[in-house]
């Protein structure tokens, strides 16, 4: 853009409001995607951004909501800049609201790097493939989807369910085994509620890793439009704190169905043609460009690894967020209501869930040579475990044979022992494939055809002693 | 006369321009002062509607739209192979020695190398009278590839020089004269990638294509020239599925079109295929390979043009005679870039938001496929087979469904298989192959002459098993006859030990058609002697107990060069195991 062009242009003249759009008549040379700024009449200031420019108007969304705002009195002022945030290390343990301004009473952030949120592709080519197995400590994980550095893996919940303590529990936990590095947090609450905000920054706070954090909130009280740039906040700062300062980022976006939430109001605003549920058609890219954003550069230290936490409304799998999510994301791990009830943490129910990546990150000379037989073969016996057990609620254990019967017993075992885990245990890959062996044990040997005979003979308890 | 007009509105990848009276639809745009590039799909007196292949932030209304004159098309000549595309051809290695790690807007790279130089080397003579698509002569491409110089469909005359060496693709390699009028000739292209391109005719397909993977090779074979679709909810392994089937095909080239799908998903192809070996060739896969990587976070207008980008490459191809297939990963994001679009422009919707020629859009792309006779007389096919993901793995949505009314093969995967990492996660029940019939001729007489009895056997007891398993729901498996329950063992091991494959095994990953064949054999054998020794009064407890079924079981782990060896030992163990429980 030429520097003559960018000459501040301020209007009074709004002649819609509506929901939270304004539509502003008699705007010259209005860029879409432009950042404006807005006083309402009483003299209060808000950010808004050109969704549509047309030759006579543009047609803005107001981040902090439209009350307030009327047809005379309004002020709009086009910036002639898109959304732009200032990014430095000094991020580090700072408190932002969900538009990038601190609410920790700390200083603003001046940096010369001021970074377009939106972000550009990343060029496919310059991409390197995610293979550095992260451990997290906690088996149903490590063992059976394992997460690698520079996925993007989100946690299906649903309400009253314990995402944020498994979300927490990674967060604290998780380590590249062999290596000493820059570890970062960034956390994006998108509508969560002051309770849920304050438990992760208390867990934060007991494991010493405050200084490691850039928090952006926007809370379940503030405006929802506002939420739609929040992500692309935190993902900008993550990769700053990634790919030029070398670090290694987690970056928590939690939860992204109040993110879709305000998608759909915008877009029923706009009297859009809507998709599945009223959400817009174009809900899966632009989910993509967040999601996106995750992963590694060849040449560079630093690698982003996003986890999203969503809740599945209804704990409805095939809504169209976790859905679309589960389109973009490289696996996903699902949350199970019944475990939960049953007194199990965490309830994560690993027959629907999955990572993509794992098999990059597994193997010898990452985890062990027996893990990919050994999740192979958790996976198929639990899941003909369940079928027996479906099996028995209609005709009574009697009528099953001593081979089903031994399935039967291996589900339940298989969630006490291998799912079930304290809050802090902090489990080693070695410790849980071993106990996988322990639960594969008490199956006849000739069902292990998952694994290679080599490698039986190598880990079975029973040729080990 | 290049069109030159002003912005009057923007929204998000559609810009609408006026003054643009005399541009033609589909013709390439320059829109902006980024000169960003931008195709037209709507006119309306002055009025052009043009979907924008960047992204379209801090573009503003006045900024000035250059018409180009020409319609999108594909520089189609050597140096395609081993490269990596977006969605309107422009490769991803160039914008990254430019741009760097993020991909910046309005580059203007050529889609082929300018500076390579190819040693080309003529096959027609001064004098000669030429037709269009006619091959004039040819320039190795890769290691395993020769790449065959055509002629321009639309274009005649007769030769009126013509020299062999080292070319750039910019250099002339010689003239053609028609009435008096010369036109220059080089080893490249252009084609509007929207058209397909032509050929003599269609034959019928009559040869498969060779997958390595058992359920699809023996129950739901593709025919060369064929189409196939891959619906399924998300982690069912259509991305593995689409994977397996670039890698090892056996066809010439490979056409890979990563479309609005994950990034990490091609650098896993990129870092895999210069690595992995081709069973027919010995050389790398990359050596036969072009990618279209158009992921979901790049501009969505590209996006819809990728699948054409992609087809008319694989078409060219065909046009040289090879046997060419194409996988697109996945049609479902292509159709929504076309709902996305639709919607800006505010046409009326169809169902679920789809415009309403979303059925003639799939129809006109997948009827790209076949196996042709082409311009030049020799025989060329592109096989096309796309994934589709449908919303919450509902089969019933517009996209699946207009899909299956074009494709002969659904290979329709099972996230309830999938759950259990039954992979590859396809149902044999829902799935079908239109081409398995026709097919069977070729099986018969090229693999063995019970291959497809073989196929309807094992199928027979996959569909009892099925209807079995509904009567053990209720009253569980004691209650069936032996007979029934031993159909029950069997079909068990049809599937575990035949139709799950590893992907990620060294071995498994890809097994023979020769192999396919024999491993079914040995378990319908086994079938064969197990009802005999029932009709003997054995036990099928006691059948289900012999450790030749742990032989049986391993069997796809079995090398490629070893399998013959083997087999005679299992059949004869086999022997021996049933003789002795008399």
């Amino acid at each position: 853009m030429d520097s003559q062009e960018i000459k501040i242009r301020e209007y009074t003249s709004v002649g819609e409001v509506s929901g939270p759009l304004i539509v502003v008549q008699g705007v010259e040379g209005a860029a879409y995607g432009e950042v404006v700024e807005i006083e309402t009449p009483s003299g209060d200031k808000r950010k808004g951004q050109v969704l549509e420019a047309r030759s006579d108007a543009a047609v803005v969304q107001v981040f902090e909501g439209t009350s307030g705002l009327d047809t005379s009195g309004t002020k709009v002022r086009f910036t002639g800049e898109t959304m732009k945030i200032p990014v430095s290390v000094e991020m580090l343990g700072r408190f932002f609201d969900g538009l990038g301004r601190p609410i920790d009473k700390g200083p603003e952030i001046i940096s010369e790097s001021r970074y377009d949120v939106n972000g550009a592709p990343m060029n496919p080519y310059r991409r390197e493939y995610p293979n550095e197995f992260i451990q997290t400590g906690i088996s149903t994980i490590d063992c059976m989807n394992t997460l690698v550095r520079g996925q993007k893996l989100p946690i299906f919940s649903g309400s009253g369910l314990p995402h944020n303590e498994l979300a927490a529990q990674i967060a604290r936990q998780a380590k590249v085994l062999g290596k000493e590095e820059q570890f970062a947090v960034v956390f994006a609450a998108m509508g969560i509620t002051y309770e849920e905000s304050n438990f992760f920054m208390k867990d934060f706070e007991k494991t010493g890793a405050m200084e490691r954090i850039v928090a952006f909130m926007n809370l379940a009280d503030d405006p929802a439009i506002e939420r739609l740039i929040t992500p692309k906040m935190a993902l900008t700062t993550a990769e700053y704190l990634a790919f030029e300062e070398d670090m290694q980022v987690l970056v928590i976006l939690t939860d992204m169905t109040n993110y879709c939430e305000a998608l759909r109001e915008i877009s029923a605003s706009r009297e859009e043609v809507p998709g599945r549920r009223g959400y817009p058609g174009y809900m899966y890219t632009d989910l993509a460009m967040s999601y996106e954003r995750a992963g590694r550069i060849s040449g560079k230290k630093g690698s982003i690894t996003q986890m999203q936490i969503l809740s599945m409304p209804d704990d409805d799998i095939t809504h169209p967020i976790p859905d679309l999510t589960g389109y973009i994301t490289e696996g996903q791990f699902v949350l199970s209501r019944e475990l939960h009830r049953k007194g199990i943490y965490p309830p994560v129910d690993v027959l629907p869930s999955l990572s993509r990546l794992m098999n990059q990150g597994i193997g010898a000379g990452k985890t062990r040579e027996d893990h990919s037989g050994v999740s192979n073969q958790l996976y198929s016996a639990y899941a003909e475990g369940r079928d027996m057990r479906d099996l028995v609620a209609v005709v009574g254990e009697e009528a099953l044979t001593d081979r089903d019967k031994k399935y039967l017993e291996f589900a339940d075992r298989f969630e006490r022992e291998f799912v079930t885990q304290d809050r802090d245990e902090n489990r080693s890959i070695e410790e849980t494939l071993d106990l996988g062996w322990d639960l594969l044990s008490m199956l006849p040997e000739r069902e292990l055809k998952r694994i290679d005979d080599d490698i039986i003979e190598k880990y079975h308890p029973k040729h080990r002693s | 006369m290049a069109i030159k007009g002003e912005i009057i509105k923007v929204a998000g990848p559609l810009v609408v321009a006026d003054g643009m009276r005399g541009s033609t639809m589909y013709e390439v745009m320059r829109v902006g002062e980024e000169r960003l590039l931008g195709e037209n799909i709507g006119l309306e007196g002055d009025k052009a509607y043009i979907q924008v292949y960047e992204d379209t932030t801090g573009i503003k209304p006045g900024e000035g739209v250059l018409g180009t004159g020409m319609p999108l098309s594909a520089s189609l000549g050597p140096g395609l192979l081993k490269n990596i595309y977006d969605g309107v051809q422009r490769p991803l290695m160039e914008i990254a020695e430019r741009s760097g790690d993020y991909i910046e807007r309005g580059l203007d790279v050529s889609g082929l190398d300018v500076n390579k130089k190819w040693d080309f080397a003529p096959s027609i003579a001064k004098g000669e009278e030429v037709k269009a698509g006619q091959i004039i002569g040819t320039l190795p491409e890769s290691k395993v590839i020769e790449h065959r110089v055509l002629l321009p469909p639309r274009i005649n005359g007769t030769i009126k020089e013509i020299n062999e060496g080292k070319f750039k693709i910019d250099d002339p390699i010689g003239t053609l004269e028609k009435s008096g009028e010369e036109t220059p000739l080089y080893i490249y292209h252009k084609w509007p990638v929207r058209i397909p391109r032509p050929y003599i005719e269609k034959m019928e397909p009559d040869e498969p294509m060779i997958t390595g993977q058992r359920i699809l090779d023996v129950f739901f074979p593709i025919a060369k020239g064929g189409t196939a679709a891959i619906p399924g909810g998300f982690g069912t392994g259509k991305t593995v599925t689409q994977h397996q089937l670039s890698r090892w095909s056996d066809t010439d080239i490979i056409v890979y079109v990563g479309c609005g799908e994950r990034g990490n998903e091609m650098t896993e192809v990129l870092k895999d295929f210069p690595k992995l070996i081709d069973p027919k060739s010995g050389e790398v896969l990359m050596e036969r390979t072009v990618l279209i990587a158009n992921t979901s976070n790049m501009p969505v207008a590209a996006r819809e043009a990728s699948v054409y980008t992609g087809i008319t490459m694989a078409e060219y191809y065909r046009d040289m005679g090879y046997k060419v297939s194409l996988m697109a990963d996945s049609t479902s994001r292509w159709a929504e870039a076309l709902r996305e679009i639709s919607g800006r422009m505010e046409e009326m919707p169809g169902e679920e938001g789809f415009p309403a020629y979303l059925a003639s859009r799939l129809a006109d792309f997948y009827e790209r496929a076949g196996k042709v006779t082409t311009l030049n007389g020799k025989v060329g096919s592109v096989s096309v087979t796309g994934a589709v993901s449908p919303p919450g793995g509902d089969f019933s949505e517009p996209v699946t469904q207009n899909t299956l009314r074009i494709t002969k093969v659904f290979w329709a995967l099972d996230s309830s298989l999938a759950d259990r990492r039954h992979f590859p996660a396809i149902n044999w029940l829902r799935s079908y192959s239109l081409y398995a019939e026709e097919l069977s001729k070729w099986f018969d007489e090229n693999v063995a002459e019970d291959f497809t009895s073989n196929r309807k056997d094992a199928m027979r007891l996959l569909q009892q098993e099925s209807e079995l398993q509904e009567i053990v729901q209720l009253v569980g498996p004691d209650a069936l006859p032996e007979r029934e329950r031993l159909v029950l063992e069997v079909a068990r091991m049809i599937r575990e030990d035949f139709l799950m494959q590893n992907a990620y095994h060294d071995v498994d990953t890809y097994c023979s058609i020769e192999k396919q064949y024999e491993m079914l054999k040995v378990i319908l054998k086994f079938h064969e002697y197990a009802s005999d020794a029932l009709g003997r009064g054995i036990s099928v407890e006691k059948i289900a107990d012999l450790s030749i079924r742990d032989e049986v079981a391993r069997m796809k782990y079995i090398p490629q060069e070893g399998v013959e060896m083997k087999l005679k030992e299992i059949y004869g163990e086999m022997d021996k195991e049933f003789k002795e429980l008399a």
